[in-house]
């Protein structure tokens, strides 16, 4: 049975926020297959009890002192933006049905 | 005097501490070497000339004012793609940041700008650091010096054929699964992944955050030790930057060279001897052994049963960390943005924006991780990926009780012809099948050249345990100093 359905692709690329061409689709969808198929091995491992790693380095609440430093002008935080207006990065509308006569 | 371009940065550092050569000299040589060699190799996205003759020349007027400088001052260094540089463009060899120049240094810049390092480019990798042939750089392949129709490996391709091409002496790589060791290893050179939060990810552009790990690539141990002790250490930036001195890497070096192994117990590991791997990769392995042994190291066999599952449950976080890391990449804030024509909605947008900027391995990457991660597979895929995880690090733990260091050879196979992996996405994955336990465990690793297969080259990979780097690398520098030194024919 496969992992993953091209239908599962297709979803998860929406939710990713990927516009995937239906040739990519039905790439992609072989191709994952036989990843997941692969790595599912995982579940083989007899694991219930063992904890997680989630990270390396056993560091938590790491803070700084609450002095300023010098950071990014407005400028220079903009400078890369495909879009700038006002000093604000400038974006396509977010607001749909409601603008729609 | 040997052509500059084919010197250490050791060598070069000597000679210009003392004022034998200029750093412009040394900088004008190498990027004239580029010049000659890049159109073939393709190890750079971006050459800085400018810069690096600006850096080259302040480096002289601070040495011919008297200034105290560091051991690698005026020597020049390549700098992987996904490093961010001011001012300076930075792709990770992505279309999503073409045209992108960041607004800041990464802390290594940073700190090898204020060593005196002179950069002399930014070079090709695979899109995000993703793959193991720089195959999937949205600008082009590199190719391997060795043989220009074979991959240099990957991500760090271009890092790694820059040395073997003698277009740089030093370089900068990032490791997230082998992308520093696997390179180096295919090209015969030397790469280094520090142990993870040894060396600063700020200004790293994110992969996989718990695995990323910035390092040197050298032509020599020593090299790499070098540029590791500049760009190592602790960064209140990073907050996963382990708060400790970097260990004593250069030291070690030079001890290893000596050729002196004896008390130094090495772990073979028994599921790492063989399988999978090239007749000509193990005979070459056995061998470097057999000349370890010679140098007073005493072998230990061990066993570490989880590191078979190493490679599917690294396939599994990866690609879940990236799913989540690569969300930034939304066409409002930096780099590409299609389809705005004032009649598409921002999802709009930013669905056209990522699928007309990311090539097909980073998509594959973002959707498989965004499967690990759902609602009803999390449990199964990331969760018990995270665990297993967790077992790969108690093998290293109970490993480390008999062995000082672990050895096997870096990749399964030597570097393959372009074009042979990338159909199956699978087989690509294939080549970090030994790179990826120290990543998920977040110890030192070091690959160094041990041999060749069929003409091309071989790499030892030494683990060690976490902090702990300063053992890699004399073992590393001693295998050096007992094996022949392998050129690649002139190109």
């Amino acid at each position: 049975m496969a992992a993953i359905s091209r239908d599962e692709v297709a979803h998860l690329a929406h939710l990713s926020r990927l516009a995937v061409t239906e040739t990519e689709l039905d790439t992609f969808a072989g191709q994952l297959d036989v990843i997941l198929q692969a790595v599912a091995r995982v579940g083989e491992v007899a694991a219930a009890d063992i904890p997680p790693t989630t990270h390396a380095v056993p560091l938590t609440n790491v803070l700084r002192d609450d002095v300023v430093v010098p950071g990014l002008t407005r400028d220079e935080a903009l400078s890369g933006a495909p879009d700038a207006a006002e000093g604000r990065f400038r974006v396509p509308r977010i607001l749909d049905e409601e603008l729609e006569p | 005097m040997t052509e500059l371009t084919r010197m250490t940065a050791a060598e070069l550092g000597g000679l210009l501490a003392a004022g034998e050569v200029s750093a412009v000299q040394v900088a004008r040589a190498h990027l004239d070497r580029i010049a000659e060699v890049d159109a073939q190799v393709h190890a750079f996205l971006h050459v800085d000339a400018e810069g690096a003759l600006a850096a080259a020349r302040a480096v002289d007027e601070a040495r011919a004012a008297g200034a105290q400088l560091g051991p690698l001052a005026g020597v020049p260094v390549a700098v992987k793609d996904v490093i961010t540089t001011k001012g300076i463009p930075t792709t990770a060899a992505s279309k999503i940041l073409q045209g992108w120049r960041p607004p800041y240094d990464a802390t290594i810049m940073t700190r090898m700008r204020d060593a005196g390092l002179v950069m002399l480019g930014k070079t090709n990798m695979d899109e995000f650091a993703m793959g193991s042939s720089t195959e999937y750089s949205a600008y082009g392949p590199t190719y391997n010096p060795w043989d220009l129709s074979r991959i240099p490996g990957g991500s760090g391709g271009g890092s790694a054929a820059a040395l073997a091409a003698y277009e740089a002496p030093l370089a900068i790589g990032t490791d997230t699964g082998g992308s520093i060791r696997q390179p180096g290893a295919v090209t015969g050179t030397v790469g280094a992944k520090p142990t993870y939060g040894g060396t600063s990810r700020y200004g790293l552009i994110a992969f996989s955050s718990s695995l990323d790990t910035p390092g040197p690539c050298a032509r020599s141990v020593l090299d790499a030790a070098l540029l590791h002790e500049i760009i190592g250490g602790h960064d209140p930036r990073d907050s996963t930057s382990i708060p400790a001195p970097v260990p004593p890497v250069v030291e070690a070096a030079r001890r290893g060279a000596t050729g002196d192994l004896s008390g130094v117990r090495v772990g073979l590991v028994k599921e790492f001897t063989g399988d999978g791997a090239e007749p000509g990769v193990v005979a070459a392995f056995r061998e470097s052994v057999e000349a370890l042994v010679k140098l007073g190291a005493e072998v230990v066999e061990v066993s570490c049963p989880h590191f078979s599952y190493a490679l599917p449950a690294y396939y599994l976080i990866a690609p879940s960390e990236c799913s989540s890391n690569l969300a930034r990449f939304d066409g409002v804030r930096f780099g590409l943005r299609v389809g705005d024509d004032g009649q598409r909605s921002l999802e709009e947008v930013m669905s056209a924006t990522r699928d007309a900027g990311f090539g097909a391995e980073v998509k594959r990457r973002i959707i498989i991780g965004a499967y690990a991660l759902s609602t009803g597979y999390y449990e199964a895929y990331y969760g018990q990926a995270q665990k297993v995880r967790t077992l790969i690090s108690r093998d290293f733990a109970n490993a480390f009780t008999r062995a000082d260091v672990l050895l096997s050879p870096t990749t399964p196979f030597v570097a393959f012809p372009l074009g042979a992996r990338t159909a199956d996405p699978y087989q690509m994955y294939l080549a970090d099948l030994y790179t990826i336990p120290p990543n998920l465990y977040g110890g030192p690793a070091i690959s160094v050249p041990c041999g060749l297969s069929e003409g091309l080259p071989v790499g030892l990979q030494v683990m060690a345990p976490t902090m702990a780097d300063d053992r890699m690398y004399r073992v590393a520098a001693a295998l050096e100093s007992a094996i022949p030194q392998f050129v690649p024919p002139a190109l």
